[in-house]
């Protein structure tokens, strides 16, 4: 029940700091509404010119218009700053390939990628996503054509039952093939360990990791 | 065997690229017009009275649509998590703030929620009362070795990676109910009866679901509430999925089991007696097992004393968990016989094997085979010791072994088969793919009986308006299926054949169908293409049922009951730090005729992964004076990674012998002596007993120095 609070609290924590502004009494009014005392210790330390900038991006604590650049496409929706890209995505904008499971950052289901990072969608706050670049699994699959030699590769491996967390691992597994184009049987072992099956699919996965970097590398990838 | 086209091939599941593109919809991923969001306000503690509760302030909230309370003022709750209330909004964050305005009163009432230590949980225990066979005193006199041990395992939860939940929409007299269960036939008259609607309104659609394991059978009170919101808006639908913590706290669990075992035999390993006392919670209700069942597989024992307790805690109940008891008495039967072999100086396999005439007579055959393979597999002879002969170094290397057995045979179902003009094929049938793909079995048994490629058979379940099928439990599932539905394609495709005769100058008893084609047996000259067969029919369709009974289904001779499986695990153990690393686990199992080997590897991959997590990671932890779960999450509710699991070998009983017994399910055996394998490996490795699983760090620390306990 206190997750979203939580995860508030600590993501006004990490923001850059920021002073209480000379002006902005609606964000004055969202912090002392969070109660965040850590952030109101913080304020006392900033100068003026980050009071302005500050200023400036405050936001909250109602629903407030936000633009995402998802996919390619800048698509708008009203989310409250609180709200997690993650269930912005599945419940405003209905792109529900990503999955919420543990909503702590600890299991991958809502694996997606942020500037080519990937990245927990529960972890990020969608006021927090804009003006990135987004993608979600939904990017790798075009209306038309052959399926991406990732996704196919998880279909020949059987490296997925229920299916629930394989969408969060089809992403994970695209965002480290990125980075490691030639993976060993190693690699792919400690590269995806930050995910999490319930159903057991990890040895079909390993030979889809393996199998799609092949295809991969011999020019199946799509552009 | 080998007359066969599709069944028996190593297939792709049909609704692979679905699944893998995010395409797929499961229930969670519902979004339909107006969509409310449901959220339960749960109770903080584990016994209490509501002495009041006021949910003025949290009808303010804006955006709440309706708040109800379940259990009222002057009420007891009984376990922590009961629900109490539940608000609808029209965002998940309004309702959540909602839930947090209602305010209540309790007044705390003592509770007991842990049972590790049966001395301490008082007029809590019930005992299930002593079974005797034979004359087990003469038993323990007439050995030559006993042995005595403790042996535990903890309550674990299903953890689904989709939550218990669903989107409801009640408008006037039609309810559309999106559910994530294992029951799509059933769980709609489930809902209505709670409803107290006629089951006619209910409209069940499920494609996909993300994990049951035996915990998502019926219309739960969270799917009443949401109907009752949705019917308080004026027919807007609710969507409400319980929270992680909710989850791993009421959504059910697998009962713990603690026992003190005494074991005898003489000195060649001929078991003489058995005594086990055991208990076990499952929460407020369940944690009672059939004691009768010890030692498990190796139940014939000549003289035998058993007694179950079964201990109330103030915690959400018990739900079916992947073959229920099973593992638990495995763990605890092959632990305790393992010890025993040990202090024999026996090789356990030699052991097991000496005891053999104690298992059900028609396994035997199969045990002696699969523990053959399995010590080719796993390399028994080369790397097996006696217990503790490890080796200097800090890392010790062990194996261990445990075995498995269960029903199978096929639920009720029945099958609705459509032939088109235009030569598609429907199969509508009202059941799930649970992530063991049914679907794909479904389109391999038609396409089989019609003759054509899998791919051509459009499968349509998840649906309550289909032929009623069973719920997905038991391993009854491809059972039941595959008999219904091969009936069903071979009921088609006989009016096809009665249609087709006569243009191929033949009688429909002398046609076959075989590649996508309608020939004349033994003159494939005289055929016909499938898709100008089915032109014949005009604008007429063929629709034909089929129907598997469940209690008649042995006689058919389709499927079957009665397997066996042998697991064997490799591990490592650094005795500096208590880690424990899995090498290898390999898994022998018979299954009757293998619809899909590739499949079916799948199934005993996860279940192998599963018994890993249980033997080594996972565990609800309780604290007593909090009563409450203290990792109801999945940072500190542990499920094994990828990098955890080492290397696991399914090996898949194939050959004619078992092919002709039919179609067995496979879901549950495979999920049995894995742990029993793993904790036997460790005890191997380290020369004594860590008793309860998890066997983690601490735990494997504290046995090595000499205190390991059940607690």
């Amino acid at each position: 029940m206190s997750s979203k609070k939580d995860r508030t609290e600590r993501v006004i924590a990490s923001s850059p700091p920021k002073a209480e502004p000379k002006s902005a009494f609606s964000r004055r009014g969202f912090l002392q509404g969070a109660g965040a005392g850590a952030t109101v210790l913080t304020t006392a330390l900033l100068n003026e010119q980050e009071a302005e900038a500050a200023a400036l991006s405050a936001s909250g604590p109602g629903a407030v218009e936000i633009s995402l650049n998802v996919n390619g496409s800048d698509m708008k929706t009203k989310v409250e700053p609180r709200e997690t890209l993650l269930d912005t995505l599945r419940d405003h904008l209905d792109l529900t390939a990503a999955k919420r499971v543990c909503d702590r950052g600890t299991c991958g289901a809502c694996t997606i990628m942020m500037d080519g990072k990937v990245v927990y969608g529960c972890t990020v706050l969608a006021i927090d996503a804009m003006g990135r670049k987004i993608e979600t699994l939904e990017s790798l699959s075009p209306k038309s054509g052959k399926a991406h030699p990732i996704i196919q590769a998880f279909v020949n491996n059987d490296a997925q039952q229920c299916g629930y967390c394989t969408p969060g691992f089809v992403m994970a597994s695209k965002a480290f093939l990125d980075k490691n184009p030639n993976p060993t049987y190693e690699d792919v072992k400690k590269g995806l360990g930050g995910n999490l099956c319930r159903c057991g699919t990890y040895m079909g996965i390993r030979k889809a990791v393996l199998e799609a970097a092949e295809v991969i590398k011999t020019g199946g990838a799509r552009a | 065997m080998e007359k066969r086209q599709v069944m028996g091939k190593r297939l792709n599941r049909l609704d692979g690229i679905a699944k893998a593109s995010g395409k797929a919809k499961y229930a969670s991923d519902m979004n339909p017009d107006g969509l409310l969001y449901g959220v339960l306000l749960t109770s903080p503690h584990a016994h209490c009275n509501i002495k009041s509760i006021d949910t003025t302030e949290a009808k303010a909230v804006p955006g709440v649509t309706s708040i109800r309370v379940i259990i009222g003022a002057g009420k007891e709750v009984q376990w922590r998590g009961a629900e109490i209330a539940s608000v609808a909004a029209t965002s998940e964050p309004a309702a959540r703030d909602a839930v947090r305005k209602i305010k209540v009163e309790y007044e705390i009432l003592p509770h007991l929620v842990k049972e590790a230590e049966l001395s301490k949980t008082g007029a809590r225990a019930r005992p299930s009362g002593e079974q005797i066979s034979g004359d087990p005193e003469k038993g323990f006199a007439e050995a030559d070795v006993t042995s005595e041990g403790v042996y535990g395992l903890p309550v674990i939860t299903h953890c689904c990676l989709e939550p218990h939940g669903q989107v409801v929409r009640w408008s006037g007299d039609k309810i559309d109910y999106w559910p994530s269960t294992q029951n799509v036939s059933a769980v709609g008259g489930d809902l209505a009866k709670s409803l107290g609607v006629e089951v006619t309104s209910v409209n069940v659609d499920m494609q996909y679901m993300g994990g049951g394991f035996g915990s998502k059978f019926p219309a739960d009170l969270w799917a009443t509430e949401a109907a009752y919101h949705s019917k308080e808006s004026g027919g807007r639908p609710v969507k409400m999925f319980l929270d992680r913590a909710t989850e791993l706290s009421i959504a059910g669990n697998r009962p713990s089991v603690y026992g003190k075992v005494k074991v005898a035999a003489k000195a060649d390993g001929t078991m003489t007696a058995w005594q086990s006392e055991t208990w076990g919670s499952g929460g407020m209700t369940g944690g009672g097992l059939n004691a009768d069942l010890f030692p498990y597989v190796f139940r014939q024992v000549p003289n035998r004393k058993v007694n179950h307790t079964a201990v109330s805690l103030n915690m959400g109940s018990a739900r079916a968990w992947r073959a229920p008891n099973h593992p638990q008495q495995a763990y605890i039967t092959f632990s305790a016989m393992e010890d025993l072999a040990a202090k024999l100086k026996m090789d356990p396999i030699d052991f097991f094997k000496k005891n053999m005439g104690t298992v059900r007579q028609d396994f035997r055959p199969a045990y002696e085979r699969q523990l053959a393979k399995g010590m080719e597999l796993i390399e028994w002879k080369k790397n097996w010791h006696q217990r503790g002969d490890s080796g200097r170094g800090p890392v010790k290397r062990g194996l261990g072994v445990g075995f498995s057995t269960w029903g199978g045979l096929g639920h009720d179902s029945k099958c609705r088969t459509t032939i088109n003009p235009d030569g598609s094929v429907e199969v509508e049938i009202g059941s799930q793919d649970i992530g063991t793909a049914v679907r794909t079995m479904i389109a391999m048994v038609t396409a089989e009986t019609t003759g054509l490629d899998y791919t051509r058979i459009k499968v349509k379940l998840g649906d309550n308006h289909y032929p009623a099928s069973g719920a997905s439990g038991g391993s009854t599932t491809t059972g039941g299926v595959s008999v219904s539905s091969r009936k069903a394609a071979a009921n088609a495709l006989e009016k096809l054949f009665e249609k087709i005769a006569p243009l191929l100058n033949s009688t429909a008893d002398q046609l076959e169908a075989r590649d996508n084609t309608i020939r004349v047996k033994g003159d494939p000259s005289r055929s016909i293409s499938w898709t100008a067969a089915c032109q014949k029919l005009g604008i007429e369709k063929i629709t034909e049922m089929g129907e598997n009974v469940g209690r008649n289904a042995g006689k058919e001779g389709l499927i079957t009951q009665g397997v066996a499986g042998v697991q064997m695990a490799d591990v490592s153990v650094d005795v500096e730090t208590g880690v424990v690393k899995m090498n290898k686990l390999v898994i022998v199992q018979d299954c009757g005729l293998v619809v899909n080997p590739k499949t079916a590897e799948s199934q005993g991959y996860g279940a192998g992964i599963m018994t890993i997590c249980a033997a080594l990671m996972e565990e609800r932890i309780t604290d007593q004076v909090l009563g409450k779960v203290l990792n109801a999450d999945m940072e500190f509710y542990k499920l094994a990674s990828m990098n955890d699991i080492g290397e696991i070998i399914v090996h898949m009983d194939i050959h004619p012998d078992n092919d002709k017994r039919g179609i067995i399910g496979l879901g549950e055996p495979v999920a049995i002596g894995g742990m029993a394998a793993i904790g036997n490996a460790v005890a191997n490795a380290i020369g004594l007993r860590v008793p309860t699983l998890p066997l983690t760090p601490d735990r494997v620390l504290a046995a090595l120095g000499g205190k390991g306990r059940l607690a």
